[in-house]
């Protein structure tokens, strides 16, 4: 890389230190706001202003108290964690058959599996409602589980493609010609190597669905609202310290996905370094 | 049998070998298109399926035909230049006595409406009035008598257009067209043409947002690929982050932010540069300021990897050569960030374009996008027609564009700038 404290002109020197002040301020336009409503979650007031009257825990305890806030949260999981192990199983499965797969018409799969990320939120959803109302499918998790599943299963493939790609063939050739079968070399030597892969895979479908809001409002029946659901109507009857802890609950959940994340990446970067 | 085959086997060996790896080869190819299809098979029931129903639905056109069928049948040969004869005038009584009887007059009756406003009232009322069939020859009479609506051709012409069973008039309405009482497609009026606007609007927002996206992003992407790993490794959590906050956490955030009694208002007047607190939320500044937070990471991380692929060997040579930093910059290094610029502003101008969630929290009446409406005729009128109409206007755009996109980013890595 470049060496800036080697910078030579006077004119580089300013155009460097006007990238880093630009980049700070939009640095603090990023995180700036995620941070501002943190602390009110601990006001002790009713006022989404500062200064804070004084520090208390009672909007959290409002939500922990709250069977509406506490049932979301539970959909969040179940909805978030069947739609993560179903799309595993789809995503992993296609992105190996992909890896292998030579066909013309492989782009036009590829392109095929992916839409569900490009094709706008509504039109999923409105698409979802007229095609599962008939069938029983709204207002049920079955119906939003699989709705999720469909959003979330390219990220799957993506991620885990990508780990595939950096995989090495002739270890799972070696492990055949050394008399394993298929399944046994799947699981004891493709599979311990691209679990980083899949971790990742499942953190980013995990994440689409915990955050998915657009098909749960079209399709959702008052039992299977999620938190981000029960976040849109609050904020648009009236925002209350209450969903200020809602959002730094999301918020912790959105770091710990992120830090591990973070983890898995570097653990394999580590890896990868030290093989050569 | 065996020994037969084996001398056959050594006779050729060459052929055989290859047809059999050849078949290896397809064995192999089919095992693997095999462990794709269970999620083409998925995606078809909860993906395509339901977005090949909405299509379907912009153009689906059955309710009249099923409520009115005499009519519809009695029409087929009308010229429409006069008023339909006295058999179709028949045709509609019988239709209305019927549809009454089953209740099912105010399907048609809606439908209808959306064509013509004020028509519910017409058929509804017809309906209410008409205590009998009228006598052989005088239906044309007795409805005209009713309601001297049935005396006009554009009641009729109504009626033929919205006959089915496929029709273009949703499509045409969402681009705020409509067939005039000769069947030629003009110019909606001024009080229904509310659509091109609209997208208009949409794509401005949208055009807005990225241009914003990469004039914010692009000096933040340049920091974050010329920094030594570590140091744009640490940097790179700013972005991250809010990439991976929930987007209903981030709109709240701005809520608070900037309402008139936010922290922003507040700040300003503190420091003496406002008098009363500025308008900044439920407008849009407030879309424009919200999104641009929301889709940023996804203009830096494309930027980041077209830079991070960059030699800085060209801008040392450049320089060597004896280009101005200027210089070197504007044809060595803005050249080659071009595919990610472009890779990046497409991703956030796709992404929004079908923003729904953002502009319905933070805008007013006037800065709601496609989108909402697409959700308003879904959810509230249960205009499925135009609704799907919309949708489909706006997945063209969004498929085309993608189509760009996908040539685009053709080559490099599928994971573009998403990290892992």
């Amino acid at each position: 890389m470049s060496d800036h404290s080697s910078l030579r002109t006077p004119s580089q020197r300013i155009a460097w230190s006007a990238t880093i002040v630009i980049s700070t301020l939009v640095f603090i336009f990023l995180i700036a706001p995620i941070l501002a409503i943190m602390p009110l979650s601990f006001s002790s007031g009713s006022f989404l202003t500062y200064p804070l009257p004084g520090l208390s825990l009672r909007w959290y305890d409002d939500f922990i108290n709250s069977p509406r806030w506490m049932n979301s949260l539970k959909n969040s999981m179940i909805i978030g964690v069947a739609a993560t192990l179903l799309s595993m199983l789809l995503g992993t499965l296609a992105a190996l058959g992909l890896a292998q797969w030579k066909s013309r018409f492989k782009p036009l799969v590829l392109a095929f599996v992916l839409s569900p990320v490009v094709v706008p939120g509504v039109i999923t959803a409105v698409g979802l409602y007229f095609f599962f109302a008939p069938i029983g499918l709204t207002g049920s998790y079955l119906g939003l589980i699989l709705a999720h599943t469909a959003l979330a299963t390219p990220f799957v493939v993506i991620t885990v493609g990508a780990t595939l790609q950096s995989f090495d063939t002739n270890l799972a050739r070696a492990a055949a010609s050394l008399g394993a079968s298929p399944l046994q070399a799947f699981r004891r030597v493709i599979l311990p190597l691209i679990l980083p892969g899949l971790a990742s895979g499942a953190l980013f479908a995990f994440a689409t669905s915990f955050d998915e809001v657009v098909i749960v409002l079209f399709m959702a029946g008052p039992e299977q609202r999620t938190l981000p659901r029960e976040m849109f109507s609050g904020i648009r009857e009236n925002i209350s310290p209450t969903i200020t802890a809602a959002a730094v609950i999301l918020t912790t959940v959105s770091v710990i996905l992120l830090a591990t994340l973070e983890g898995l990446r570097r653990r394999n970067e580590r890896l990868k370094g030290s093989g050569g | 049998m065996t020994a037969a085959s084996l001398t056959g086997a050594d006779a050729k060996p060459e052929v055989s070998l290859k047809r059999r790896l050849k078949q290896a080869e397809r064995a192999r190819q089919l095992k693997a298109f095999a462990l794709v299809g269970p999620l083409l098979l998925f995606l078809l029931f909860t993906f395509a399926g339901p977005i090949a129903g909405m299509l379907w639905r912009a153009v689906d056109d059955r309710e009249v035909r099923q409520v009115l069928p005499q009519t519809v049948a009695a029409l087929a040969d009308w010229n429409g230049k006069d008023l339909p004869d006295e058999k179709a005038y028949a045709a509609l009584a019988s239709d209305i006595m019927a549809a009454r009887a089953a209740g099912t007059i105010a399907i048609a009756a809606k439908r209808l409406n959306y064509a013509l406003n004020g028509f519910r009232t017409i058929l509804t009322g017809t309906a209410r009035n008409l205590k009998a069939m009228p006598e052989p020859g005088t239906a044309r009479e007795t409805l005209g008598k009713i309601n001297p609506a049935w005396r006009e051709r554009t009641t009729w012409t109504t009626i033929r257009d919205a006959s089915g069973p496929v029709t273009g008039f949703y499509l045409l309405a969402a681009l705020d067209l409509t067939r005039n009482v000769d069947g030629a497609v003009v110019s909606a009026s001024p009080d229904q043409a509310i659509y091109r606007d609209v997208f208009a609007r949409t794509f401005l927002i949208s055009l807005s947002v990225t241009a914003l996206c990469l004039i914010l992003g692009f000096p933040v992407a340049y920091l974050l690929a010329t920094l030594p790993p570590g140091r744009s490794n640490l940097l790179m959590i700013f972005v991250l982050l809010p990439f991976w906050t929930s987007l209903l956490v981030r709109t709240c955030a701005w809520i608070v932010l900037l309402q008139s009694n936010g922290i922003v208002n507040d700040s300003l007047h503190w420091l003496g540069i406002i008098e009363q607190p500025l308008r900044l939320i439920y407008n849009r500044f407030g879309v424009c300021v919200a999104m641009t937070h929301v889709l940023l990471p996804f203009m830096i991380l494309p930027l980041y990897s077209s830079m991070k692929a960059i030699s800085p060997a060209y801008m040392r040579a450049a320089a060597s050569l004896g280009a101005p930093p200027v210089t070197a910059f504007l044809r060595i290094y803005l050249p080659q960030t071009l595919p990610g610029i472009g890779a990046g502003s497409l991703l956030v101008f796709i992404l929004a374009l079908g923003y729904y969630i953002t502009p319905a929290l933070v805008g007013g009446a006037a800065d709601q996008m496609i989108s909402y409406f697409i959700a308003l005729y879904t959810t509230e009128t249960a205009n499925w027609g135009l609704a799907s109409a919309l949708g489909a206007v706006l997945l063209l755009a969004t498929l085309l564009l993608a189509l760009v996109y996908g040539k685009l980013v053709q080559g490099q890595q599928v994971t573009g700038g998403m990290k892992n």
